[in-house]
């Protein structure tokens, strides 16, 4: 093999990591993934090791670990298997099985890009249907966290004092509470901070759903912003 | 009868998102859901007789008009739609979502064996995927799945309609079987 080749091999499979190496070594030697001959692919395995140092590659970790795991293999398919008749296992099923599920998922990702993809293949009546975008002309900025927790106030202070010291063993968590409104996001976009907590909530439903919001915030799953003319509180999905 | 498919059809073209059987069943009270059912099928039957521009397709729960893919290119020239664009590697990583669900990130990476933060993070801002919660184990992990908007883009009916292990193999097989 020449130089030359190692090279464009590498410019389009390095980056995908060793299981896509190892992968293209065994497409590239037509071998049974069934019956890998280890010595040989774990010696190429190495040789591409060494290519991606030469050219300054930053090489990831999990491709060290790979070579661990292929020199393991290779060293335990030298010692005689009849030791221990009940684990004369073939040491190569270690590699085969992520490599099959490794596949699997890959021809399950070419099925799926070869789907009439929306706005690919095919399309809606209304393509903006994304523009949830904020629009220029209304000033918003970020909300810190203080502003929210004033916003908080204000709804536990509409309260009705009825509903106040109620308490309810099956209420709702906060992580559920998260994929409710979640699902609001994904068919809205959009939503005031307000909407958010019904009117006649009580106390521990408002308290869950601020706590939600803050986890959300936190997790960058949302934006919140405040209309700098109204005051109006407006979380955006991100 | 023949108003009930025109109702719905008038429907389908002002909906923002793929119609289901109960939203239609909230506005047209008094009609089963049979009805709905066969009305979608007719349209349907209709446009392929048609042969149009677009056609009915089941998707993400429900029933959406859509162009029919011989068209894209003349669409594109229309309107140059943000590309979706996938790289080989997200769309790995979304394929293992997809089958997985729900997966945590470490679970995902072990399948990938190549770090994948990037590429969630990407998912998440097109909402193909979404947080579900935290995985109670130590570092408590977030726990992702594949939102509906990951099945209106690739034309799925729903999460059972995404082809099995087995049949994925036999497509496999048989598009190798072609090349020789």
């Amino acid at each position: 093999m020449t130089p030359d080749e190692h090279y464009k091999v590498q410019l389009e499979d390095i980056f995908e990591g060793p299981m896509e190496l190892l992968v293209h070594l065994i497409k590239k030697h037509e071998v049974d993934i069934y019956d890998i001959p280890v010595a040989l692919i774990t010696k190429q395995y190495l040789e591409y090791l060494e290519w991606m140092k030469a050219m300054n590659i930053d090489m990831a970790g999990d491709f060290l670990v790979m070579a661990s795991t292929l020199a393991q293999i290779k060293s335990r398919m030298l010692i005689p298997a009849h030791e221990n008749e009940n684990d004369d296992e073939d040491p190569r099923l270690e590699l085969v099985r992520p490599l099959e599920e490794y596949l699997r998922m890959k021809s399950a990702a070419e099925r799926l890009s070869e789907r009439d993809l929306l706005g690919e293949d095919t399309f809606v009546r209304n393509p903006g249907q994304e523009d949830y975008l904020l629009n220029p002309e209304d000033a918003f900025i970020n909300v810190g966290l203080f502003e929210l927790i004033d916003a908080f106030q204000k709804i536990l202070e509409n309260i009705t004092p009825g509903s106040r010291i109620e308490i309810n063993a099956d209420t709702i968590t906060v992580r559920d509470r998260i994929i409710q409104i979640v699902d609001i996001f994904e068919t809205r976009g959009s939503v005031t901070f307000n909407e958010l907590f019904s009117k006649n909530a009580d106390k521990s439903e408002v308290i869950v759903t601020f706590l939600a919001i803050l986890e959300m915030v936190r997790l960058s799953l949302v934006q919140v912003v405040q209309h700098t003319r109204s005051g109006i509180i407006r979380l955006f999905y991100l | 009868m023949e108003e009930i498919k025109y109702i719905i059809e008038s429907l389908l073209l002002v909906a923002e998102e793929p119609l289901n059987i109960d939203r239609i069943n909230n506005i047209l009270t008094g009609v089963e859901k049979k009805e709905i059912q066969n009305a979608f099928a007719e349209l349907s039957k209709e446009y392929e007789a048609r042969k149009g521009g677009f056609f009915l397709r089941e998707v993400a729960g429900g029933y959406q008009i859509r162009t029919r893919p011989e068209y894209r290119e003349w669409i594109k020239r229309f309107i140059q739609p943000k590309a979706l664009r996938l790289s080989k590697a997200a769309l790995e990583t979304l394929a293992i979502i997809a089958y997985k669900q729900p997966i945590i990130r470490s679970d995902i990476e072990h399948i990938r064996g190549v770090n994948c933060g990037g590429i969630l993070r990407m998912l998440l801002e097109r909402k193909l995927i979404r947080v579900l919660g935290r995985k109670e184990i130590p570092g408590r992990p977030l726990i992702y799945s594949t939102t509906k908007q990951f099945l209106e883009v690739f034309d799925l009916k729903n999460l059972k309609d995404l082809p099995t292990p087995e049949e994925i193999a036999a497509m496999g097989e048989a598009s190798s079987e072609h090349m020789e």
